[in-house]
């Protein structure tokens, strides 16, 4: 049968193939792009209506998250660094989510991660730099990893719910960060904001070169390319996937389903802590309470809308970035509360979730024809 | 000496430099923007709603600009909005009301952008810090001891209760002021303390209020950044209530005694007057009743005649100067002595803001 038999895919030359459909791979990519943009401009079109009722005016609205995220190089710098802790929190919810876990404690493995780094620096005082950096990132990798590895032991070798689990140590891994912060690492001379000792201004992260945004940035993109080639380009992932797609037949198959959930969580967790590590060297420079600003549950979102797609990770928290970056302008020049950002968020977040049902509905998607 | 002129002409200069693409708004000459910046929302009848009265009287004043940004966390988010006010508004003073933006958000910013003054809140300043940066605060532990008076007056089971966030010097010294106050009145009343590990827990502040209430607790006050749940519950218990941060006695009508307030406006009317009259802003301010950048709730209904009598001569003998709370002896609730007896720390004293005691009379422990 002909590819051509399809109505539709008159329209699509590439589609005149012969038996075999080669263009699907690229109309699936197609799918992946289009469904969400779609999303995207539903959920603009109901926020309108939502400024509307409350009298304001959407395209000035639309006009200032533009100049807010985007439409200089200032506000793309602010995007882009709003962005860059939320590319390897999200990491640690896609990751595990290939075998089909719904990991949400991320936010304890950053601020785990965060700290372990910050206490690493501290006996290597005067040591070259880098390698105290180097030294850093092992701490808060090795950290975050075990933080979330519990859950997956949890899981493998107990069956205990891994969403809850997670959740649950990631209160107890900020209780745990705020006791020793506040407790047995704290700085004595950091009175009012408990803190621990500083890392060194020499230790610190420098930006990127012309720029002032912070190498997380660089690492979060490096980190998801390398996520999505281990997910599919490898046969670990392709097991890991397999695990996801359907856990008797994993077993079936004699894929080691336990050492992959363990491994998938520990590696997740990796990139949290990673990211907690990059915020002390770069941005704070010590650990205290600033590291627990929720980039750990913004991760959850961001992973969700990438639909696990490691790629796709990088334009979702590019657009969150935007959004918050966007958010101070609209409060300060269209008068509107903070809140009002986060409706925007949640009409997007709400018409992408949804999107999810569209995939496979729309034919000229599909395959056509081939055997 | 700078001038506004000056100010607001390097602003944009420097503004122009750092932007490469568009989007900065030209300066205009005759006004001066104001950039405001809080960690919480506007009306949380607390510390932000202090600061965000005071800028909201100052937006009446003429040639005054002033935005303003709510919910901004103490991260690298908040130099990001400095920046933004500084690039996209182009405002040239700026107030970051929050303790934490201080270090090292606002001093980094502040070395980028030389021509632009910043003001924070927190009393964190030195003369290390670069000179376009300073800091104010307000001796708030002087209202507190006014309010553990009116406590003291109020309380029947003469036992109090107080919530508060971290055991950090700041809050000891408003619960040891409040326990000394109340004391004065009755020294057989106890403060029973419970904190609630960081500043705005609201599930965990009702909870404590409510403990508090189970335990026979009849008048509460608190150190939360926003101080309405614990106002609001201890009017649903029938409790007495002492305000702090900013007025609350909206919310509890019946039990609502007075309140140590945040009197922001004094300070930010003294740096725009400087701003706009050409002078150098001042580095390092501070002030307490007497300077007027702390006042006290009017009374509410259940403040007898002679608590009032009472607390109006303390407050006179504040006014003066010179008053101190923490004063001794003074002993520990483990009954170690802490300040010896001839010495007294009146409310400017240095030793006051390393405070890791609770005094006695106090229930509960810092760890």
């Amino acid at each position: 049968m002909s590819a051509t038999a399809n109505s539709k895919a008159t329209a699509a030359p590439a589609a005149v193939a012969g038996a075999v459909d080669r263009s699907y791979p690229a109309r699936r990519t197609l799918e992946a792009v289009a469904a969400p943009l779609a999303a995207l401009l539903l959920a603009t079109a109901a926020f309108a209506l939502f400024l509307l009722a409350l009298g304001k005016s959407p395209a000035d609205f639309f006009d200032l998250v533009w100049q807010g995220a985007f439409g200089s190089w200032f506000s793309l710098q602010n995007t882009l660094q709003r962005a860059a802790p939320l590319l390897l929190t999200a990491l640690c919810v896609a990751i595990p989510a290939q075998l089909g876990l719904v990991i949400i404690g991320g936010e304890g493995a950053f601020v785990l991660g965060g700290l372990a780094a910050a206490v690493a620096a501290l006996p290597l005082d005067g040591v070259w730099p880098p390698l105290v950096q180097l030294v850093m990132a092992a701490a808060g990798i090795a950290a975050g990893g075990a933080w979330i590895a519990l859950t997956g032991l949890l899981r493998a070798r107990r069956g205990v719910n891994e969403t809850v689990a997670s959740l649950v140590l990631a209160y107890i891994g900020i209780a745990l960060f705020n006791h020793l912060v506040e407790g047995p690492l704290r700085d004595p001379s950091s009175l009012n904001k408990p803190s621990t000792w500083g890392i060194g201004d020499a230790n610190m992260l420098g930006p990127l070169p012309g720029t002032d945004l912070h190498p997380g940035l660089l690492v979060g993109v490096i980190a998801c390319l390398l996520c999505w080639l281990l997910i599919y380009r490898t046969a670990t992932g392709f097991a890991a996937r397999v695990t996801g797609g359907n856990l008797r037949a994993a077993q079936l198959q004699g894929l080691p389903v336990g050492r992959l959930i363990i491994a998938a969580c520990a590696l997740g967790g990796a990139f949290a802590g990673l990211g907690g590590m990059i915020e002390v060297a770069a941005v704070h420079g010590r650990a205290n309470a600033s590291l627990i600003a929720g980039y750990g549950y913004a991760g959850i979102l961001i992973a969700f809308l990438a639909r696990h797609n490691p790629l796709a990770i990088i334009p979702m928290a590019v657009l969150l970035g935007g959004i918050g970056a966007a958010g101070g302008l609209l409060q300060r020049r269209l008068g509107l509360p903070d809140a009002t950002v986060v409706v925007l968020q949640g009409f997007i977040f709400v018409a992408i979730l949804a999107s999810e049902t569209l995939y496979g509905r729309i034919a000229w998607f599909q395959p056509r024809g081939g055997r | 000496m700078l001038s506004r002129r000056s100010l607001l002409s390097g602003a944009a200069a420097g503004g122009a430099a750092l932007t490469l693409g568009g989007g900065l708004r030209p300066a205009q000459a005759a006004t001066l923007t104001i950039g405001f910046i809080y960690v919480g929302p506007k009306d949380d009848y607390g510390y932000n709603q202090a600061h965000a009265e005071a800028a909201a009287m100052l937006k009446k004043m003429p040639g005054v600009k002033i935005v303003e940004e709510e919910k901004v966390p103490e991260t690298d988010d908040v130099e990001k909005t400095m920046e933004s006010m500084i690039q996209l508004d182009g405002a040239s003073l700026l107030f970051p009301t929050s303790f934490g933006y201080f270090d090292p958000y606002m001093l980094r910013t502040a070395k980028k952008y030389k021509k632009v003054q910043f003001r924070h809140c927190g009393g964190l300043w030195t003369d290390k810090d670069p000179m376009n940066t300073g800091s104010y605060f307000g001796y708030i532990g002087m209202g507190m001891y006014l309010n553990g008076i009116a406590a003291g007056y109020a309380s029947k089971s003469k036992k109090l209760g107080f919530v508060a966030a971290k055991p950090i010097p700041q809050v000891l010294l408003n619960i040891n002021s409040f326990t000394l106050g109340a004391r004065s009145v009755n020294p057989g009343i106890t403060t029973q303390v419970i904190f609630t590990g960081d500043w705005s827990m609201p599930v965990k502040e009702a909870e404590a209020t409510n403990s508090l209430a189970d335990q026979g607790v009849d008048v509460v006050t608190m150190h939360v950044d926003g101080p309405k749940v614990v106002v609001e519950t201890a009017e649903r218990r029938g409790m007495y209530v002492c305000g702090y941060h900013a007025n609350q006695a909206a919310l509890a009508p019946k039990g609502y005694l007075t309140g140590a307030e945040w009197n922001w406006i004094t300070v930010y009317k003294m740096f725009l007057a400087d701003a706009q009259g050409g002078k150098a802003l001042p580095n390092f301010v501070r002030g307490g009743l007497a300077e007027g950048f702390v006042k006290m709730s009017p009374y509410g209904p259940a403040v007898s005649a002679e608590a009032r009598k009472h607390i109006d001569a303390i407050k006179a003998e504040m006014m003066k100067g010179g008053f101190a709370v923490i004063k001794g002896p003074l002993k520990d609730n483990k009954g170690a002595l802490v300040v010896p007896a001839g010495t007294a720390y009146p409310e400017t004293a240095i030793q006051l803001e390393s405070m890791n005691y609770l005094t006695e009379g106090v229930l509960g422990s810092i760890s």
